[in-house]
């Protein structure tokens, strides 16, 4: 019944801009050509569109249901979601064409999670997140060749190849971390830097259902709590912890609701704009002052856990198919900026190419740079590492290692 | 200098690591068996399929024993329960949150109340967040509780060592780390024969027992397993290659590292190398390395670890101890640098089967 109705809201509202829309251009037919008229008008207009309303927990309002979305803004996140969902593509590929060392876990089937999310960040605002954290590192700043060459461990990559798939990193963004739960209680002493330093931002800290059975989020829950820190501690739920869907390893699933008394909202995790305003909301919330805030992100994975798990063990292959077809958040974003007008189907088949296009240059790089020279082993241990002696080539021939940095390696080399 | 030692290091530049290296080593199946297991009758196994069959052995001798941790109900990643749950239910075999710390107290709970507790890590670089529970629970229950409560059947068995590309956190060996707790006893077998024995070993003993795989045997090393309920004791050594020139000491992966360069030995050098595989590393068998250091007079320590302060060290103090006067030259360690276990330059921290075989040429040529 709800369903239906929030049909009926949507068709009724998409009517309503649609008509406004027309009334508008009718009227300015009488001036210069329909053509720019139009395409000022589209890039002019703010569509509104009915979201999922999120599940509260402790709280006695949360964010609207109702929001509003540009063309300018349509087309970025459209693009985003691509740029992830394609860089992630060719990341299988190229494990399964063994060019990749270390792990590899796919982002793809989240993507609205992690690109509403920084539409709606700020200036100043961190994050820090688990092991599938490919698509975080391109939002937050790195290129598609920084990650694709992380991944195959050249020096073209975000850490040039010292870290591999799950450890990138740049300015705000602490990084992929590769220990489940490890990095939760590290989002919450983030955040208490924030806090003193008084800056008005949050720490986005993420983790994934599995994590949240890891002890050490209820104690950074608990400091969290205790000390007002602006932290949103944000479960993507996607339904398996590893090989073990949610229900068989929690005994409460409404992780929204598992911080007690913290307050907690549910979003849905595949519609991209719930997303951004469910966290443009959070962030006003902890802005306010009133401490950390749980929300869970409703969203799926399209492949295993890592890439040495097909994923089908614990799953139907149907499952797999019918979350793509009906609630894949890339065609359905696509379909309700088509359908509003906000974009038209050649726009979006230009973005395609464009971000092949950028992948494939990036897959270029990656399977073509070289590789840092083996001295970088012992680079970065400690500040300023110690030299070490290093038996060389011959027995006889030992060398004090010559660099403390990656730094200094990368200059000595002409890569700096 | 700097341009010096790039171009020393860099005569092995890395062009193979255009792609995954294949592995470091030749497994070298076991050439004899003990008397007991000859007569048994054997089939072809991999290293998983052995750790299957030894579980399922335990499970169908012992109703009291449980299987869990994480996703080893449908076989875990490395498949090494495969089918059990299917053969012994729900109640005995089953998934875990992801909690390592949890699976670990929870084990111990299990163990303390009189079942046979079998929990699986999935990965050995996963036992961090489990070693509280591990050091400061199991392995003091009985000291600490003068003998009325022990957690003794609790077995933890865990993935270990380097796999040729798991990078910072899939490839570790913590050994070391658990040999500064007594209490705990640690294992790590050097191919599927050992597997089955030791782990129905661990299964059995009445201590806590940590049991390593090496994880890049799981498929690639298979040889002739007796199929029968068969132990191999605990804090034994196992000569697997005797020699009057060196003694050469290693463990899991290794031992196959630790062959290769004594057959280098042989034919570059005439150096008979005795290599002797541990086992079980805590409590280890000090006698039968002393004995075979008291016949050759040299000793190499060699293991996948970082060097400072791996079990090589201690190795290395003991039989300096008991055979001064019997060395001829000074103990050496081989061993992984004191370094993060590194991503795309792991065929460099490894102590390969070269960094073994110089070690063994500065012994002998001492």
């Amino acid at each position: 019944m709800t369903k239906y109705f929030n049909l009926v809201l949507q068709l009724e509202r998409i009517w309503t801009t649609t008509m406004a829309l027309f009334a508008r251009q009718l009227q300015s037919l009488t001036a210069s050509g329909i053509r720019t008229q139009q395409v000022r008008l589209a890039s002019s207009t703010e569509v509104s569109f009915h979201t999922k309303p999120c599940k509260l927990h402790k709280l006695d309002s949360g964010p609207n249901t109702s929001v509003t979305l540009n063309k300018e803004d349509a087309l970025k996140y459209y693009r985003d979601m691509q740029v992830i969902r394609r860089m992630e593509s060719a990341a299988g590929n190229l494990y399964k064409e063994k060019k990749i060392r270390g792990f590899c876990h796919l982002y793809s089937g989240q993507e609205a999670c992690a690109v509403g999310m920084k539409a709606a960040m700020t200036e100043g605002d961190a994050v820090i997140t688990a092991y599938r954290c490919h698509g975080w590192t391109w939002l937050l700043g790195a290129t598609v060749t920084e990650v694709l060459a992380e991944l195959t461990g050249r020096i073209a990559g975000n850490v040039h190849g010292k870290g591999g798939s799950m450890h990138m990193y740049t300015k705000s963004f602490y990084g992929g971390n590769g220990i489940v739960g490890a990095q939760q209680p590290l989002g919450a002493g983030v955040a208490l830097a924030m806090k003193y330093r008084e800056q008005k931002n949050v720490c986005v800290t993420l983790y994934g259902d599995g994590a949240a059975n890891q002890g050490q989020l209820f104690e950074a829950t608990n400091m969290a709590k205790l000390w007002d820190l602006p932290v949103l501690f944000v479960c993507e739920n996607n339904g398996f912890g590893m090989g073990t869907a949610v229900e068989r390893s929690s005994a409460s699933t409404e992780y929204y609701t598992r911080g007690d008394y913290v307050p907690g909202i549910w979003v849905d995790g595949m519609d991209i704009l719930a997303v951004r305003e469910a966290t443009k909301w959070a962030k006003e919330y902890c802005d306010s002052g009133k401490g950390p805030l749980m929300m869970e992100m409703a969203t799926y994975r399209y492949h295993g856990h890592s890439m040495s798990d097909p994923g089908t063990s614990y799953r139907t292959r149907d499952e797999i198919q019918e979350v793509r077809k009906t609630r894949d958040p890339i065609t359905g974003f696509k379909d309700r900026i088509i359908t509003s007008s906000l974009a038209t189907e050649e726009e979006l088949k230009a973005i395609d190419k464009e971000v092949r296009k950028e992948v494939d240059e990036a897959l270029k790089i990656a399977t073509s740079d070289g590789v840092l020279p083996p001295e970088a082993l012992f680079t970065d241990i400690y500040h300023n590492t110690p030299a070490q002696e290093i038996r060389g080539a011959t027995i006889d021939e030992t060398i004090v290692q010559p660099y403390k940095t990656s730094a200094d390696l990368l200059k000595a080399i002409g890569r700096a | 200098m700097s341009c010096r030692a790039v171009s020393v290091l860099s005569k092995c530049r890395i062009s193979q690591q255009q792609i995954r290296g294949k592995a470091h080593f030749t497994f070298q199946p076991s050439q004899t068996l003990p008397a007991a297991l000859q007569s048994m009758e054997k089939t072809k196994m991999n290293l998983m399929q052995s750790v299957n069959e030894a579980m399922r052995i335990a499970m169908e001798t012992d109703d009291s024993a449980v299987l869990f941790g994480e996703d080893v109900a449908f076989g875990g990643v490395f498949r090494c329960s495969l089918d059990l749950q299917k053969k012994f239910g729900k109640d005995r075999v089953f998934n875990t949150p992801l909690c390592e710390q949890g699976i670990a107290g929870f084990g111990i709970g299990v163990a303390a109340a009189g079942a046979t507790a079998i929990a699986e890590i999935q990965f050995g670089d996963y036992i961090f967040p489990a070693y509280d529970q591990l050091v400061n629970e199991a392995a003091k229950f009985r000291y600490r509780s003068g003998n009325q409560f022990d957690c003794g059947k609790l077995t933890v068995r865990t993935t270990w060592g380097a796999v040729g590309h798991g990078a910072l956190y899939h490839s570790q060996s913590p050994e070391a780390n658990f040999t500064h707790t007594p209490g705990l006893k640690l294992v790590v077998p050097r191919g599927p024969i050992q597997a089955k024995g030791l782990l129905l070993s661990c299964i059995r003993d009445p201590n806590p027992c940590i049991f390593f795989e090496p994880k890049i045997l799981y498929r690639l090393a298979a040889e002739d397993v007796p199929t029968g309920d068969y132990t191999i004791p605990l804090g034994q050594a196992e000569t697997v290659r005797t020699g009057k020139d060196l003694t050469l000491v290693a463990w899991g992966t290794q031992v196959h590292v630790a062959l290769e360069a004594a057959q280098m030995a042989k034919d570059k050098l005439s150096a008979d190398v005795e290599v002797i595989d541990l086992q079980t590393i805590q409590p280890w068998d000090e006698d039968h390395v002393v004995e075979s250091v008291q016949k050759t007079g040299r000793l190499i320590v060699t293991h996948e670890a970082p060097i400072s302060s791996g079990f090589g060290a201690e190795i290395a103090s003991t039989v300096q101890k008991r055979c001064f006067l019997n060395l001829e030259s000074p103990i050496e360690r081989v061993a992984g640098f004191d370094t993060p276990f590194p991503h795309v330059h792991e065929p460099f921290y490894l102590p390969t089967v070269h960094r073994v075989f110089d070690a063994i040429k500065k012994s002998v040529n001492y």
